[in-house]
This record gives structure tokens, sequence and C-alpha cells, in this order.
């Protein structure tokens, strides 16, 4: 048998796409400049040509129409894959999104199957409005779910779940990531269970809770951590932020008695502060310390290197909080 | 006039035989004597049902607010009368459509229910007034933000034009909802795509306390049409014939694969944007102008008497009709239980079914006093 070969987080998520669409001919996607163009980052290269234009559909700058009309096709019982073409601009759908897509189910009974993707994340030098990671701001909203994959098979594996399930997911890919980790691909009908998190390095001393590209710089400061000052970090990969596990969430401060969250996205309002009460209403008599966090900056992610760098959570930053943490 | 559509797939044989889209009269000239008693019918079901619910509003019955159409009978009526329910074709009303609703297939029961918050409603007591249905109902409930119906029903009808299903969607938008990004960007989407969807424009001269001059500076709403490179037709919603003939033109313009159309109607919101307001901005006479000289009903009351030699008899037993369904569906709505409290934590996600209860309704222990703690916890052993 031929070695199965390693591919990208960026053409593990073209891989789940293609095989959904294959499997299932309801599956289609809609976006700006998807089609011939394969979008801005080739997410959808090819896609085209193979299923055709009535399956990768070019739309209008609507992101309003974009996911409105997935929301009305899904009621039909199509299963339509909405890109936005950076995830900053899924707040123009913001509306749609929360009003409409995420109490459909409720309050009308009408399912609405769809995922809405787009790049996100910072660390690319892409300023304000290339760079957003807005996660939390669709958090609160009960009928959505959130999923952030880290790793190329989780990426993969997540996309099919999402296009799977009976409700919206917002699929976040991490463009940092996008053409920098590879992976070989797990055989057959690979799926990642929405709402289950992952052990991504296992510890004793401190847990740190994360997601997405910052999974990577805490698995870094997890090495430094162990070399330099042998504190033995354990690192969650949370995957799925709506729903969030909390037993994994759990389990890990139950093991180690202390938790450091860390993640991209802003800090007043962001996920840590959900995560911590999370563990303050489930684990606290199992801390020995109180749960730091690691994020960024709150302000608008600046564009040159030195800002952007300064703003967002850098290794040498976990490194500092984790040593506070076990040290307190 | 109807501009003819722009390029896009041949005319199929006509689905309607002596029906031409771009011939006005041409749809209305199909209509039945039997048709045109029942358009009379769904009208007089409309008001009435709406006069019932007013008293049930005002004996405190009626939780939420109350929304009439008084004087828009007509647009409602003659526009959904214009779809095909064998077809299977979909609509999504506004807040004033009531009676389109009543046409597809909405019964009295459901909508005195809904509005009495009962447990039984369309909604289950999730959500108010007319908002409910289901594509297979043939109607998809709007929401309360304005315009983001029409992005849903190009997506709805984007669905028929990729099955190659020859089904048509209605989508109805106020004046002022015109105003909105979502309008805009789900007429052009719908334009592009040359989904097989209707959008109405319901010009009732209000949106709230808004007249439409000050909504827009376009002259007529149907102007817009040009803009998005679809035909525009302008006909007199009051007039429940007229209002039928030009949705069913372009209802089968559409189902030919002849796309979007924008269709506005011209009419008149006799009464405030909800039962609560006074009309304080409204000039003085103008609603009164409304209702002696263009009331929808009176006028198709002359018509049918006229032109169809309708009996008073015929009529009156019509209304007897009315009567005795709004009787019998707020008796039975009227008994109808209030929802149990907990109902309310099930459905937002197929999976879960149900969302775990706040613990401090549960009846048990908070989260913090239930899980285990750890072996010496709360001992000093310094």
């Amino acid at each position: 048998m031929a070695e199965a070969k390693e591919i990208t987080y960026l053409d593990a998520i073209r891989e789940g796409l293609t095989e959904e669409m294959a499997r299932d001919p309801n599956v289609f996607c809609l976006g700006e400049d998807i089609g011939a163009y394969g979008g801005a980052f080739k997410v959808t290269e090819g896609l085209q040509a193979r299923f055709g234009e009535n399956r990768v559909i070019d739309t209008p700058i609507s992101e309003i129409a974009i996911v409105g009309a997935a929301a009305g096709a899904a009621h039909m019982g199509l299963r339509p894959v909405c890109e936005m073409q950076f995830i900053d601009f899924i707040s123009c759908a913001y509306d749609m999104l929360t009003n409409y897509v995420a109490t459909a189910r409720y309050r009308a009974f009408l399912p609405t199957p769809m995922v809405v993707r787009g790049p996100s994340g910072g660390y690319v030098r892409g300023g304000p409005f290339h760079s957003q990671n807005p996660e939390a701001a669709f958090l609160h909203t009960p009928g959505l779910k959130i999923v952030y994959p880290a790793t190329a098979s989780d990426a993969k594996g997540l996309i099919k779940s999402a296009i799977r399930d009976e409700d919206c997911v917002l699929f976040f890919e991490h463009k940092y990531l996008y053409r920098r980790i590879k992976e070989q691909m797990p055989d057959g009908d690979h799926l990642v269970p929405i709402g289950k998190a992952r052990i991504a390095r296992e510890g004793s001393d401190l847990s740190i809770i994360t997601y997405a590209a910052t999974v990577w710089k805490a698995l870094e400061a997890a090495e430094l951590l162990q070399r330099d000052h042998g504190i033995s970090v354990e690192v969650i990969d949370l995957r799925s932020l709506l729903p969030m596990d909390d037993e994994a969430i759990v389990a890990t401060v139950k093991k180690t008695n202390r938790a450091l969250i860390v993640h991209e996205d802003t800090r007043t309002g962001g996920i840590a502060g959900e995560i911590t009460a999370r563990i303050n209403e489930l684990a606290f008599e199992w801390l020995d310390a109180p749960v730091l966090r690691v994020t960024a900056a709150d302000v608008p992610l600046p564009y040159s290197p030195p800002l952007e760098d300064y703003v967002l959570p850098q290794t040498a930053d976990i490194v500092l909080a984790a040593r506070r943490l076990a040290e307190y | 006039m109807a501009t003819r559509a722009r390029g896009g797939r041949a005319a199929a044989a006509p689905v309607v035989q002596g029906l031409d889209p771009d011939v006005p009269g041409s749809a209305a000239a199909l209509l039945s004597r039997e048709q045109k008693l029942e358009l009379y019918y769904w009208m007089r079901l409309t008001r009435s049902l709406e006069e019932r619910l007013v008293n049930l509003y005002r004996q405190t019955k009626v939780v939420g607010g109350l929304f009439r159409s008084l004087g828009q009978e007509a647009d409602a009526v003659g526009s959904a009368f214009a779809l095909d329910k064998a077809k299977g074709d979909i609509l999504s009303p506004l807040i004033r459509n009531m009676g389109a609703m009543l046409v597809r297939g909405a019964e009295p029961t459901e909508i005195v229910r809904q509005y009495m918050a009962k447990g039984d409603s369309p909604t289950r007591g999730r959500e108010l007034n007319i908002h409910f249905g289901g594509p297979e109902r043939g109607f998809i409930g709007q929401i309360s933000h304005l315009g983001d119906m029409v992005p849903v029903m190009a997506g709805v009808t984007l669905s028929f034009r990729l099955r190659g299903e020859d089904r048509v969607g209605l989508v109805y938008i106020g004046d002022g909802a015109t105003s909105t990004g979502a309008f805009h960007e789900g007429i052009n989407f719908a334009a592009v795509q040359r989904c097989p969807l209707v959008v109405i424009i319901e010009n009732n001269g209000y949106a709230y306390s808004t007249p439409t001059w000050k909504q827009t500076a376009a002259k007529q709403f149907v102007d817009k049409a040009a803009g998005y490179g679809v035909p525009g037709e302008r006909a007199d919603g009051n007039d429940v014939i007229a209002t039928y003939d030009v949705t069913k033109r372009a209802v089968e313009r559409a189902r030919r694969g002849g796309g979007v159309t924008l269709i506005e109607l011209m009419t008149y919101r006799r009464k405030g944007h909800a039962e609560h307001d006074n009309q304080s901005y409204v000039p003085d006479g103008e609603i009164a102008r409304w209702e002696k000289e263009n009331d929808p009903i009176d006028r198709y009351v002359r018509q049918l008497r006229s032109e169809l030699s309708a009996s008073d008899e015929e009529l009156a037993s019509i209304d007897a009709r009315v009567r005795a369904e709004i009787d019998a569906a707020t008796d039975v709505a009227e008994q109808s239980p209030m929802p149990e409290p907990t109902d309310a934590l099930v459905g937002v996600y197929a999976e879960p079914k149900r969302v775990e209860p706040l613990w401090f309704r549960s009846g048990v222990k908070s989260a913090v006093e239930k899980h285990e703690r750890p072996a010496g916890w709360g001992t000093f052993d310094g």
C-alpha cells in the first residue's frame, strides 16, 4: 500500500468538503470568489470544476444574503456551506445568524443545518479587519454551535461533522495554520465529534486550556517549561467552543489543580471568562491557585509587526504566566 | 408594463393556458365565479378575525401587541391566491399579511391560540402573533427584523432552481423595510441567481409613524426594480382582482424561468402600527377618506354585485360562515392550556433536545454543592 501523504490544514478542510459534497448531493458551497477562483485562500479550489456551478456558487458581496439564503435553502433540506472571505465579515451577517438562524428551530421548528466557515485569526500582519477572532460574539447565542480546530485532522473531521450536523455550525479556520502545519489524515470516513476536547499534551503540574493557533504556542511553552523549569504541563485543545466540553475541563483541573486559559481573542468578554466561571462552578475546591488568563490586549488588532506581536499572546507570555501559576 | 427579463433560459410552454405574464388582465380573466367569491370569503375572514382579536385584546386575553391589516386585506389575499398549493409554492408573510396566511391554510384557531400565548399554539408559546409556519405548510413565519425574509426566501427559491422544481416563492416587504440592507442584498442575490421569487412591496404609506417620503427619495418603490435588473410592476393593492392579476403573472413568469419580479402594491394602513398606536402623526381626514372611498372589501362587494350579480343572500351566507368559524376558533382557543414552563428548555438544538435547567430552578443542589470534593478538603494540616 502506498504511504499516505501528509496534507496541510487547508488541504484537510478542502478534503473534508470534497468528501461531503461527493457523499451528499444536498451539500453545496456559496460565497465570494469561491468558484473558478477557488476562494481568497484557495480552500474551495477545484470544487467548482468537479461539482459544477450549481454546487459552488459565486455570490455578490452580500454576507446577509449569503447566510440568509443558506438558511432558506437549509429549511428546504439542502446543506449549505457558506464561506466568509475573512471571518471578520461575519459581523455583517450577525443579525441573520443570531436572530434568524439561531432561533429558527426553537421558535418555528425549522431545521437549519448549515455551516458558516472562514479564515480567522492573527499572527499574519492582517491588521484590524483581516485578523479577527469573533467567536465570543456568538458564544452567548443559544442555537449556534462553534468549532475552531487546531490540527489538520481535526479540521477535516470537524468540517465533516459540521456539515452533517442538524444545526448551524460556525467553523473557524485559523489562517496562520493553513499552510504551516501538515498531518497524515486518519483512514476512512474521519469524523471528529462536535463538543469534545482533545488532550494535546499530558502533564501533571498545571493545565493550559486553549484552542486554535494558541494550542501550538501552548505546546511550545509546555516544552520550554518542562525543559527549563521542570514543570509538567497538560494542554487541552477545546476544538469545540459551543457546546464546550465541561468534562474535559473539569478532568484536567482535578488532575493538575491549576488552570491557565489562553486565547488569541481579546480579554474582556472573551471565552476565557466563561471557562473560568465554569471551573469556579464545577471544580472550585480542586483549585490550588486562581485561574489565570493569557489573551490579547483589549485593542483592535494593529498591523505593524511590533504592534501585533505586542498585542497577541506569545509563547514567552504563556511561559511567564504558567510559572506564576506553578509558583502560587 | 413589465419589461422583459434579460437573457436566461428559454421560456417553457405556457404553464397556464391563456396567461401571458406581460399582458395585464390575462390572469384575472381566468378566475372563475367561484374563485371570485372565495376571494371575498378570505378578505371577510381576515377582517372579522382581526375584529375578534381586538375584542380579545381589550379583554386582556391577547398577551402581546395586536397588529391590524384593516384596509389592506385585498393585497394580502389577492397576492397569496396567486400561488399554487398543488405545486408547493411558498410565501413569507409580514405582520399585515394574516390574510395571505389564511389563504395558504393557516387556521383561525391557530392564530387565536398564538395571540393568546397558548401551549398548543403553532409555536407552543414561543413566538407572538402570526409569526409561525413552515415550508410544508406553504408559508414560512417571519421574524421581527424586517427585511430578513428576503434573503431567506431567496434561499428557499434557490433550492427550487437548484433542484429543477417548478415551485415559486413570494415574499412581502413593507415600504419601510425597503430601506434595510437585507432587502437590498436579498433581492440582488435572488436576481443574480435567477431565483423564482416574487417580491411584493406593500406600500401602505407608513412604517410605524414614518411616512414613505422620509423613507426614500425614489418617486415610487417600483423604480427600484430597474436597479436590480428585474421586471417591476405597480398595482392598486386595494383592488383584489388587480392584486391577484399582477401577482399571478409574476408567479408564472418565475415558474417559466423568468426569475425575480418586483411588485409595488399601493394600499393604506388605516390602523396604527399596532393597537396601542394613536396615529397622532396622520393628517386629519386621511384615514376617513380611505375608509369612505377606498375600502377594499366595500369596493369588491360592489364589483361582485355588478359583475357577478352576487346576491345579498350569497354574500350573507359567506359572512355567516365566517362568523361561525371565528366563534368556533375562539371557543377552542380559550379552552387551550397555557404552556408548561419547562417546555421553555426544549428544542434549541436537534441534540441535545433539552438544555439543562438552571440549578436554582432544578430543585437540586447547585453545581458547586453537588460535586465531589478532593480528599482532605476543608481540613487544615499545616
